[in-house]
């Protein structure tokens, strides 16, 4: 049975396949994130339109993630209007961890299946001059990184249940040569 | 001169004993008043420290333990600030006293804590951050704890040898305090030997949670001398203050920090701006100080605090260390008391212990690990939300 395709967060990262087929990315082309249920740890292609979304003040130019849709946080802005802007595709490592223990709800896991480690980065945007954490991409340990080194967002799954593909973004690092433009 | 005096300091020994934290609170409230020599009906104000893990009881923890001690009438005041809870409650109370508003304040916090991972309040809550970081990326407190050591690593060179080197130093510490709940020393080894948590740290390098309890009885200095205390240790500074926009130090339970692209981050960082201000009320510096108790949530950030208080310059903790400086013993010993790595957190309580413990070396009466003629100290903490505190005490 199909699932639908739904983000852990609604309007933090673009949504170019929400019904589960192939969908608009931010920069109009053709996403290829189709999931059969198994995930996307295979997703074949990058995917360059994907992003996640912040905001940005019109007045002041401070950027928010998550987004913060209602004021400006800067104590000396005047006060502006928060518009939507795509973060930074790519990054630099600030720092990395894993989880080797599950973590509480409402983290969700299965209980019944061994605990399989993830790793956490944190990974500094220079055009936002901030630090975004995320998951790694699947497959990404501790020992494939390091301080400093380029990553990029990536879209990914959190997990799934009987109706949803909870969908989320992941950071991987760039491959060498990949010949991508950064952001 | 806006000295308070601490007339009185109690806890009750951390451990998991399984009670009500109304009943390590209420212990610890009975003890301060004993040391201070005065009767609960001599308290003009209470102040509590939440715990979010009590239920209702928990978030009016003033009047909970005034209710437990017997009601008298008292002025009550109830704070939350999360791992700042109690110098918050410090810090109400002395602004109660210093306006005149009460000449003697009891404050208490105590904590009930589960074992394991901290995990935000139930319910499906989208708009809170502390959700979020479980909801979307199952992120720990310690995994937090384990990008601060990894950055340090990347940073500044630190081990895990240096990260353990804290847990033994601590650890040798807590075996000398009768009211840790760990009081057997570790050994660099045993440390190497548990297992790993949120790499780079380990098991023994990061705190436990515990049950526990902790209070003062804090007076006006004209009070004090009235009633036979004519040379009280001194709370002489509390800093309490909020970060400067824009953060730029990725914090619990944020998933991203602020923007630096508008207004340019500020010189100092949050936690050093903690002690920062607390070294400006008590108008001293960190060469003026005899000892530090600081919120070693994980051994790594003890040596953040270091730089953060201003002991030694940034990126120089894991050197201090290395050289003794801050065991017993040495130039500037840091978590005499054993710390968090001898007690586990017991949230609201710990910022009081801390004061408790600065109270008891002030006095020359901290037993085996009593800091020779000590006569200034400085305690500092960090909570969730942009809470923060140090308080400064001295003789």
């Amino acid at each position: 049975m199909a699932r639908t395709r739904r983000p852990v967060v609604a309007g933090w990262f673009t949504d170019g396949d929400a019904d589960g087929s192939t969908g608009r990315t931010a920069d109009g082309t053709a996403g290829s994130d189709k999931t059969d249920g198994t995930g996307v740890a295979a997703a074949p292609v990058p995917h360059a339109g994907f992003r996640l979304l912040g905001t940005r003040c019109t007045a002041c130019a401070s950027v928010f993630f998550p987004r913060e849709d209602d004021w400006c946080r800067n104590p000396g802005c005047p006060g502006g209007e928060l518009v939507e802007t795509p973060l930074s595709r790519r990054g630099r490592v600030w720092s990395y961890t894993d989880g080797r223990y599950r973590p509480p709800a409402p983290y969700v896991s299965d209980p019944d299946a061994p605990w399989e480690p993830y790793t956490l980065v944190a990974v500094e945007l220079a055009a936002e001059a901030m630090v975004v954490l995320g998951q790694a991409a699947p497959g990404v340990r501790t020992a494939d990184l390091a301080v400093g080194m380029e990553v990029e967002v990536v879209p990914g799954v959190l997990h799934e249940d009987a109706e949803h593909v909870w969908t989320t973004w992941h950071w991987r690092p760039v491959a060498d040569g990949s010949g991508e433009a950064g952001a | 001169m806006t000295d308070v005096a601490v007339l009185g300091a109690g806890m009750h020994p951390w451990g998991k004993w399984g009670r009500s934290f109304v009943s390590y609170g209420t212990a610890a409230a009975r003890a301060a008043l004993a040391d201070a020599g005065l009767d609960w009906r001599d308290v003009g104000s209470v102040v509590g420290a939440d715990t979010v893990r009590g239920g209702y009881p928990g978030y009016v923890a003033g009047a909970t333990f005034a209710r437990a001690l017997g009601w008298q009438g008292a002025r009550v005041t109830s704070v939350y600030a999360a791992c700042a809870s109690g110098a918050q409650a410090i810090g109400t109370a002395r602004a109660q006293i210093l306006a005149g508003l009460a000449d003697v304040v009891l404050v208490v916090g105590a904590d009930a804590a589960p074992k394991g991972f901290f995990a935000p309040a139930g319910g499906d809550r989208p708009d809170d951050p502390d959700w979020l970081r479980f909801r979307v990326l199952g992120a720990t407190n310690p995994a937090y704890f384990g990008l601060y050591a990894r950055r340090r690593m990347a940073l500044y060179g630190d081990t895990p040898e240096d990260f353990a080197q804290v847990k033994v130093k601590n650890a040798a510490a807590g075996a000398l305090n009768p009211l840790a709940r760990y009081r057997t020393p570790v050994s660099a080894a045993e440390v190497a030997a548990s297992a790993v948590v949120a790499d780079p740290l380990r098991l023994l390098d990061i705190c436990a949670t515990s049950d526990g309890g902790a209070a003062l009885v804090l007076s006006s200095m004209g009070f004090a001398r009235r009633h036979g205390h004519p040379d009280p240790v001194r709370i002489r500074a509390v800093s309490t203050v909020t970060p400067v926009y824009p953060r730029t130090v990725l914090d619990l339970p944020d998933v991203a920090t602020d923007s630096a692209a508008a207004v340019p981050a500020p010189r100092r960082s949050f936690r050093s701006s903690i002690a920062r201000a607390a070294y400006e009320e008590a108008g001293l510096g960190p060469e003026e100080l005899s000892l530090a108790e600081v919120y070693d949530l994980s051994t790594a950030l003890e040596l953040e605090w270091y730089e953060d208080i201003g002991l030694c310059a940034r990126g120089e903790g894991a050197k201090l260390l290395r050289e003794g400086a801050t065991a017993l013993g040495g130039r500037i010993p840091v978590n005499a008391s054993g710390g968090l790595a001898s007690f586990g957190e017991a949230v609201p309580a710990q910022a009081i212990a801390q004061v408790c413990e600065l109270t008891w070396q002030l006095r020359g009466t901290a037993g085996d690990r009593q800091v020779p003629g000590a006569r200034a100290g400085i305690t500092a903490n960090q909570g969730l939300f942009g809470h923060g505190s140090a308080v400064v005490a001295v003789r």
